[in-house]
């Protein structure tokens, strides 16, 4: 009898258990599992518009010979690889100035550099935009203070156009990443710094051994979310370079090119489905590889 | 203090004071841009114009204002809310009923966190195309509701919900759907006023899915409509600072209204 009773109650707790997540798990089936499946079977088919045909690994073997998509595929790799240290050292060292105990003016500061999350992608693509231009407002600042003689070409320049971007991430994402470090920096007991203050250990010590391994996993999350993100790079390369990736492809990214073949010529949905799995298999790879880093270490 | 810390202080505050002028500086340019006149801003003009009327006089002639801003408004909270309703729902009952098979399954949902939306856009365009939805706002709806990341953001936040609360509910004899509505809700408000807020954001500046399906300028968002002009031959930036401006304010005016949840929002995910 109270086996029977508890199997009831077990059933009533179980179908409780799904209704509360069916609505959720219908819409990632719909709109997640079924087209990330799809595109995977998109990738093995070619030709243009409505009209496809299997293809087989031939849009792979496309990739190898496509001078945009390895454009696409270096630009991308050389947003992430240089973008994402230089932003999440800056916004561990902002954080650690940040932490200070006897900082003042700290909640300003804070809310200054944190500021740029809250604007658009679209906004602040434009905004560096118009502030970039040959004759804007930062090449007159650099020519000012004497930091360049002539003015820096960023939209023109293959290479500019390349630190451009690199500095507009900066700007929109440090803050970002500060936060969490800022987070979990409160977690750590202060009377560790203290101690090694006593010990001699310069400030530079304390942040290189106390701080970096004491918010090493906040560092992996942060530094796996931005590779993501930047792996993905879209809404500002369109908006800098009016959709183009330009000058001559020197900003192109794999996000951009899988638009231009899907949405701006006749569509090649096939082929843009490969690129998408260079991305997903990217993606894969290094989430993996960081997670494997950080456990390795520790 | 000896004169190297004395030092050290002062270089603090130069490093902050430099990052912190950088950081609002573009914002600074919006305002001041949207008082000058296209050739100013290009040319670096950093003090205040007075092309203002002008430049609103010429936004409003473009771009229709109040319908642009409804759309972008009615996408951002209906989005929200149904993301809002469907993630907590989710993220309560995977953290609530427990199992082996609804673990896997979640396991599973944070696996899509890492899928990227470029791999999916293109079947949900032609998914989209065969129901005849595209050029609505319905498609930009839809794919955003079920996320992985605010699913686990109320699983998180759900493990902190007391049972005890839950125990003395079913005491009482409410059934499970009440005590999700009437207990589990009001103790997490500011859990869910934390994810409104970033789960808002999110969809207001949303740009690559609304630029793949909407097409036509009667439902283009202010995103849309912002990116278009500026994207012009030769673009009107006075004009377009107007509407940076619009694009930027209603995320700019909920961050000082609730900096608190907003900070807490995007930080729920590492708690």
């Amino acid at each position: 009898m109270a086996g029977l009773r508890t199997g009831g109650l077990k059933r009533y707790y179980d179908v409780n258990g799904w209704l509360f997540i069916a609505p959720a798990l219908a819409l990632i089936s719909i709109f997640l599992v079924y087209p990330i499946i799809r595109s995977l079977v998109l990738s093995f088919y070619s030709g243009k518009g409505m009209m496809m045909r299997f293809a087989g690994f031939g849009n792979i073997e496309r990739l190898a010979s496509d001078p945009v998509f390895l454009a696409a595929l270096t630009n991308t790799v050389v947003f992430f690889v240089v973008q994402v240290p230089i932003m999440i050292m800056l916004a561990l060292i902002l954080a650690s100035v940040l932490n200070n105990p006897d900082l003042r003016f700290k909640g300003f500061f804070r809310t200054a550099i944190f500021l740029p999350c809250v604007s658009s992608l679209v906004a602040y693509s434009v905004l560096f935009k118009s502030m970039f231009a040959v004759d804007g407002v930062v090449n007159s600042a650099l020519v000012a203070l004497g930091l360049v003689e002539v003015p820096i070409p960023w939209l023109t320049d293959p290479f500019w156009a390349k630190v451009l971007i690199i500095l507009a991430l900066t700007w929109r994402w440090t803050g970002y990443n500060m936060i969490f470090y800022l987070a979990a920096l409160q977690n750590i007991d202060k009377s560790i710094y203290e101690a090694a203050r006593i010990d001699g250990v310069p400030s530079w010590g304390r942040f290189l051994y106390i701080t970096i391994p004491m918010l090493k996993p906040v560092i992996l999350f942060t530094t796996i979310v931005s590779t993501i993100g930047t792996i993905q790079l879209f809404d500002e390369v369109y908006n800098l370079t009016e959709g183009r990736g330009g000058p001559a492809n020197s900003t192109i990214t794999l996000s951009l090119y899988i638009y231009n073949l899907t949405f701006r010529y006749m569509p090649s949905f096939g082929y843009a489905a490969t690129i998408s799995y260079v991305i997903v298999v990217m993606v894969a790879v290094l989430s993996f590889l960081q997670f494997y880093a950080a456990r390795d270490r520790s | 203090m000896n004169p190297t810390r004395l030092a050290g202080n002062a270089l603090q505050y130069v490093f902050l004071g430099i990052a912190a002028f950088l950081s609002v500086f573009p914002f600074i340019w919006m305002v001041i841009g949207a008082t000058n006149t296209s050739i100013d801003i290009i040319s670096g003009k950093t003090s205040f114009g007075s092309a203002l009327a002008q430049n609103i006089a010429t936004f409003l002639e473009q771009v229709d204002v109040p319908l642009v801003m409804w759309n972008s408004v009615k996408i951002a909270v209906l989005s929200t809310i149904l993301t809002i309703a469907v993630s907590s729902l989710a993220g309560y009952g995977f953290e609530m009923f427990r199992s082996k098979l609804r673990d896997r399954i979640y396991a599973l949902v944070l696996l899509t966190l890492f899928v990227p939306f470029a791999a999916l856009m293109i079947p949900l365009f032609m998914m989209m195309g065969r129901a005849g939805l595209i050029n609505t706002h319905i498609a930009i709806v839809l794919p955003t509701i079920a996320s992985a990341f605010v699913i686990f953001y109320f699983r998180q936040a759900t493990k902190a919900f007391p049972t005890e609360l839950r125990d003395a509910a079913k005491v009482d004899g409410l059934k499970e759907w009440q005590i999700f509505l009437y207990i589990y809700l009001p103790v997490m408000r500011s859990t869910y006023a934390a994810a409104i807020v970033i789960v808002f954001m999110l969809n207001w500046n949303n740009y690559l899915w609304p630029l793949i399906v909407l097409q036509s300028n009667e439902t283009k968002t202010i995103t849309l409509v912002v990116s278009s002009l500026a994207s012009a031959y030769y673009p009107d930036y006075g004009v377009v600072m107007i509407g940076t401006i619009l694009a930027t304010l209603p995320t700019l005016i909920v961050f000082f209204v609730m900096q608190r949840q907003f900070v807490q929002g995007m930080l729920g995910s590492v708690k």
